[in-house]
């Protein structure tokens, strides 16, 4: 059962691999309720996989996920479901429905899987679109009417619509300027601030240390180091200072020539 | 590399798709058939797939019976037997041409632009988001294309049908001598409701093998503009064999003595 101890988000001995390549390997994990969790790590570490596996996307190998205390692997099906529908996720490139109005997406959840009438719902968009900085003309515009700064706002509207308690952010500021990256982090700040559990999985140090409480650095498919923000400049860990900083040098491997 | 090893590798694998695509229609059925269900998809599947598949069905028929009548005419001619050109014709449309060419247009037209759709929502994780959001994918994107390729196809040959019968007799008529009435006559007397029922179940089977191609193919794209363009080849090819190789079991099944 869920008690306000419990982490939002605990897993354990998570497990998943493509053929021959292991992506996590049991891989542990807690994210703190009402926290801001960052993962970080290099392209093609599973960060992405990890999200997946959580929100029930990809179904992992071995391992157990607990949402709010409820098992979603093992766990019944409803129970599970019910679980997730407490998460909201805001994906890389916004994954918006570009047969349906920006409203539409916004208010997707709402209408389809809750049952709440159009005009009811189209009221509600228009509000969440104006905590993401959109003006109500935005309302009627399709997706592919957008920039991608504009999608990714749209995208994170209708990741809180239906305020999720726990929300994901996939590569929040990839693709976008540093001015509107700053911006995203910011809205990012400002709807998780105390109230919801967030897990953000980012490339961006800029990102982190803007929007995370705590970061983790997932290698080799586990988690290598985790720690406090404050301790990203300081992490007496090689790899993590490595990736931080920014070096081809150092233990973790880069190719740089096909060679 | 040894015969024997490359024809069970690719027995293997035919066999492992053939498991993938039942599977994926039962897990679609399955949840399908349960609420919560979304009207405005299935009216959407339904006029993609019906109403806006209307003039090329028309078009194919109409020249293919015109053809049928040309053919026939110039072959019965030779032993004095150009009056069973309209039982030919309405024969040929009903039972074969009318459900295999509507088939094999559609699988073209829907089939691939299905296969296209889902291909490019699985790349862009717009069908990822369906999960997120608390939707099935399943029950949203794939139940819906199916019954509408079940409930369409029929009603498409059963248009192609008449329009194809009235391609044969402008031909006749206008183009060969014949007297409308007379020629009226000849096509409804032989023409039993079997011809037709056959028609239309096959038209069914086929409708239904058509969305599940496109559905299937689609939903487990690959990544990229190649990996979409695969699917679409891939669900009108698949769709397209499947149909011709179901045309002959149906038609063994209901015409086999």
């Amino acid at each position: 059962m869920s008690t306000a101890d419990t982490p939002a988000i605990r897993i354990r001995g998570l497990s998943k691999r493509f053929g021959s390549k292991v992506v996590l390997d049991n891989l542990d994990l807690d994210v703190d309720r009402g926290r801001s969790l960052v993962v970080i790590g290099a392209s093609g570490t599973g960060k992405s996989v990890l999200i997946k596996c959580i929100l029930g996307i990809i179904e992992p190998d071995a391992g157990t996920i607990e949402i709010n205390g409820v098992d979603v692997v093992r766990g019944r099906r409803r129970a599970a479901a019910k679980a997730r529908a407490e998460c909201g996720m805001l994906f890389q490139g916004g994954a918006l429905f570009d047969s349906l109005k920006v409203w539409e997406n916004v208010a997707f959840r709402l209408v389809q899987a809750e049952g709440m009438n159009r005009r009811e719902a189209r009221e509600l968009a228009i509000q969440t679109l104006a905590r993401v900085g959109l003006k109500p003309e935005t309302a009627d515009l399709m997706p592919a009417e957008l920039s991608g700064g504009m999608q990714k706002r749209v995208g994170l509207a209708r990741a809180i619509a239906s305020e999720p308690s726990i929300i994901f952010f996939d590569e929040p500021t990839t693709g976008l300027d540093p001015i509107m990256a700053d911006v995203i982090n910011q809205l990012i700040r400002n709807v998780t601030a105390g109230q919801r559990t967030a897990l953000t999985i980012t490339h961006d140090m800029q990102s982190v240390r803007h929007i995370a409480d705590k970061v983790a650095m997932i290698y080799n498919g586990k988690i290598h180091w985790s720690g406090p923000v404050e301790a990203i400049d300081d992490p007496q860990d090689a790899h993590v200072e490595q990736f931080v900083q920014g070096h081809s040098e150092g233990p973790i491997p880069v190719q740089i020539t096909a060679d | 590399m040894n015969p024997v090893r490359i024809i069970g590798r690719g027995s293997l694998a035919v066999m492992e798709t053939l498991g993938r695509i039942i599977l994926f229609a039962a897990i679609s059925i399955g949840r399908g058939i349960l609420p919560p269900y979304y009207p405005k998809q299935y009216v959407r599947q339904f006029l993609d797939i019906g109403y806006y598949s209307l003039p090329v069905v028309g078009l194919t028929a109409i020249f293919t019976g015109a053809v049928l009548a040309l053919q026939s005419y110039t072959g019965f001619q030779r032993f004095q037997a150009e009056s069973a050109i309209p039982t030919i014709v309405v024969l040929s449309v009903t039972r074969e041409l009318g459900p295999v060419l509507a088939g094999l247009m559609v699988a073209g037209r829907v089939g691939a632009s299905m296969a296209a759709e889902l291909g490019t929502m699985r790349v862009t994780e717009q069908i990822d988001a369906l999960s997120t959001l608390t939707t099935d994918p399943y029950r949203y994107l794939i139940m819906p294309r199916l019954i509408g390729g079940l409930v369409m196809l029929p009603l498409l040959v059963v248009v192609a049908m008449i329009i194809g019968v009235m391609g044969g007799f402008l031909v006749s008529v206008n183009q060969l001598g014949f007297q409308p009435v007379s020629y009226l006559n000849d096509t409804f007397r032989f023409l039993e409701a079997i011809d037709v029922v056959s028609g239309l179940v096959k038209a069914a089977v086929f409708g239904f093998i058509v969305a599940l191609m496109g559905s299937y193919h689609g939903f487990n794209s690959g990544r990229g503009a190649q990996g979409v363009g695969a699917a679409t080849t891939m669900a009108v090819v698949t769709a397209s064999i499947l149909i011709l190789v179901s045309n002959y079991f149906i038609t063994a099944l209901f015409f086999d003595r």
